[in-house]
């Protein structure tokens, strides 16, 4: 009785939450009109779909894959081939729905690979991907042909005079909207995958193969089909991509790829539906707006990955849940001022580690001998690199921020105890 | 005459040169309660494992109900009829009991690798794991994490994914193992409750339970079982008394 009741208030909440995060999608292009925001906003709805797609193998089926960009990747070939095959005689509706045949190549792709891949658990599957993903990537360049070799394929997604409520998918901001209803589509497709007994099964083989085997469930069937299913989402999002950017190489399906979308889905959360959509947001932004700014961004990228699997495992999203289990004991508000006063030494330590490594990096990116011999931009501030002032300075920046980390964190990973101890005692 | 619920005729299984079970003959009636006992290293949980397929037979054959499932895969034995319960505790830790139990029902249910059905909305499914979480007393903790339930909790999660799906031929591997007396009672209490009209074929330590809950005892020493029989005759018999020297079979 009760359990239905709160049932139902679940599902007028998760009603809310996808409206407003459509309502969302839809109203962020027009409160941010550049350029630059619309193709940040596509990219990570490309990469939402992406991730959510990572995750039905690595949250929910408990398999780890070092080659995911495979799906991806064939998505994004075999939808522009289509669309080159289509050409002028297509109109605008057939373009809209080029993602499906990503998704079919996709689908066939996990169909054909996943069978091999999914006849094992665990490190061998993990390593059967790897190998899987570098033999795909291999054959792309030894298929100029298919693959384009290095410069890739492009094509041309105005194929017509746009009868289709009048869109041609030209402009970039119709391409935004296209997007987002594929997003939408998908992403409401892979939860309510997770819903149905296939899903439900996936979490039990993720937990305990053996004794799914022994309540009726062939294991490696229940992995063969998750994986399948995975790679028809992760070919829509590379039927996204080819649309979007109208040129695909073969970086789309190799081993980076593959690392990245294996990155976001994990600093997101796998344990949540919604960790990858969070993880592949932040990492998008992190890619094109600190990427934009510094060339250290993979470095910057690979210390705040460190800093997650160390302080928060569990990813983004567990670190929500657990603010929101804080709230409702009535807890939170207990921890918002550790919070803030650890924030300062972190901002401290942070800004001294930056500048340590900006003025590395512009260092060694200078020119010649000569460099640091004249004085050069480090974040806004002209500093002359070849002086003992500016690297002291950020050194002693760093050395206060270490220090206050450590005596401000301790105090504050001691608040958290006794907080979550109190949220446990609560509970029982 | 109905065929038995188990015949093994001449099982064998060898780890390397070491033989486990040397040559296992035993007929086990449909609707009987077996209790298979026997010293430590007697090869009580190998059976068991050959019995359910998670270990591949040596040699010999195995029949369930006048079937013959050597070879078999551990789901497919299953879905033939017998489900079998774990000594280490085997469930799963992440999903609630509810979760657990659902799991355990949806392929006898027919709904094998659907993807085309909402699982809220499969009543008979939900009801059949309400109904064994009432049955195995776990009716509040529905919606608990299966890892962080008691240990005595689990062995009757356990029991009731073992039982769940409806099997008719139930082998649980050390059901009481760990538990106090109090809760050696209950789960005694609630086997029989749950077997109700079944095969049962359990290994157990615990003689009283043992003597409490069997038709009929196999006494396995070392591969070999010695002694089939009725309680009151396995107690008298000398061959099991000398196999178990020192030890007490009366209850305690």
């Amino acid at each position: 009785m009760t359990s239905h009741v709160t049932e139902a208030v679940f599902r007028r909440g998760r009603l809310l939450l996808w409206g407003g995060c459509l309502a969302a999608a839809i109203a962020l292009p027009l409160v941010f009109k550049s350029g630059f925001m619309l193709s940040l906003l596509c990219q990570m709805g490309i990469m939402v779909v992406f991730a959510l797609s990572y995750n039905m193998l690595l949250g929910q089926t408990g398999l780890l894959s070092f080659g995911h960009a495979v799906y991806y990747g064939l998505g994004a070939f075999a939808a522009m081939h289509t669309l080159n095959l289509i050409g002028k005689d297509g109109g605008p509706l057939v373009v809209a729905l080029l993602p499906l045949a990503g998704g079919l190549a996709g689908l066939l792709a996990g169909v054909v690979l996943g069978y091999v891949t999914t006849k094992k658990a665990g490190t061998t599957f993990a390593m059967i991907s790897l190998g899987i993903g570098e033999l795909v990537a291999a054959c792309a360049l030894m298929f100029p042909g298919f693959f384009g070799g290095e410069g890739g394929i492009s094509g041309n997604r105005v194929v017509g005079k746009g009868d289709l409520l009048g869109f041609t998918w030209g402009p970039q901001v119709e391409m935004y909207g296209l997007i987002v209803a594929w997003v939408f589509v998908a992403a409401v497709a892979m939860f309510a995958l997770t819903q149905t007994p296939l899903g439900r099964m996936a979490n039990a083989v993720r937990d305990n193969p053996e004794r799914a085997e022994f309540v009726g469930y062939d294991t490696q069937r229940v992995r063969y089909l998750m994986l399948i299913l995975s790679g028809l989402f992760a070919g829509i999002a590379g039927g996204l991509t080819a649309l979007n950017y109208e040129i695909v190489t073969a970086e789309t399906l190799n081993a980076h790829t593959s690392g990245v979308v294996l990155l976001m889905t994990f600093v997101g959360g796998i344990g949540f539906f919604y960790g990858p959509i969070i993880g592949a947001i932040l990492v998008t932004v992190m890619q094109i707006v600190i990427g934009g700014m510094t060339q250290a961004w993979l470095l910057y990228f690979g210390l705040f990955f460190l800093f997650m699997v160390l302080m928060a495992p569990g990813g983004i999203a567990s670190v929500i849940a657990m603010q929101r289990n804080l709230w409702q004991a009535g807890l939170f508000g207990r921890m918002v001022p550790h919070y803030l006063a650890a924030a300062m030494p972190l901002l401290v330590l942070l800004t001294g580690l930056v500048g340590l490594i900006e003025m590395s990096y512009a260092l060694l990116a200078g020119e010649g001998a000569g460099a640091g011999d004249t004085a050069t931009l480090v974040m806004g501030m002209q500093l002359q690199l070849n002086t003992a002032s500016p690297w002291l300075v950020a050194l002693a920046v760093t050395a206060s921020g270490m220090a206050l980390t450590r005596w401000i964190g301790g105090r504050t990973g001691a608040a958290w105890n006794a907080t979550l101890s109190t949220l446990h005692g609560d509970k029982s | 005459m109905t065929a038995p619920a188990i015949r093994l005729s001449g099982l064998k299984k060898n780890f390397g040169a070491s033989e486990i079970i040397r040559g296992v003959d035993l007929d086990i009636h449909p609707g009987e309660r077996h209790a298979i006992i026997g010293p430590n290293g007697a090869g009580k949980s190998t059976l068991f494992h050959l019995i359910s397929a998670r270990l591949p037979v040596s040699a010999g054959s195995i029949e369930l109900k006048g079937e013959s499932v050597v070879g078999l895969k551990p789901f497919e034995i299953n879905r033939k009829g017998l489900s079998r319960s774990f000594q280490i505790t085997n469930i799963f830790h992440n999903l609630s009991v509810f979760e657990n139990l659902r799991c355990a029902v949806l392929w006898s249910l027919g709904y094998r690798y659907s993807f085309w059905h909402r699982l809220a909305g499969l009543a008979d499914a939900r009801l059949r794991a309400d109904a064994v979480m009432e049955d195995i007393g776990l009716t509040r903790r529905r919606d608990t994490a299966a890892g962080i339930l008691s240990y005595a909790e689990q062995r009757a999660l356990e029991i009731g994914i073992t039982i769940a799906s409806g099997a008719d031929v139930i082998l649980l591997d050390e059901p009481t193992a760990g538990m106090s007396n109090t809760e050696t009672e209950e789960a005694v209490a609630l086997i029989r409750r749950v077997t109700e009209g079944k095969t049962l074929v359990m290994v157990e330590h615990d003689m009283g339970v043992v003597f409490g809950l069997a038709d009929r005892i196999s006494v396995l020493v070392y591969g070999k079982i010695i002694a089939t029989d009725a309680p009151a005759a396995i107690r008298c018999n000398a061959a099991v008394q000398e196999a178990y020297l020192g030890t007490s079979l009366s209850h305690d």
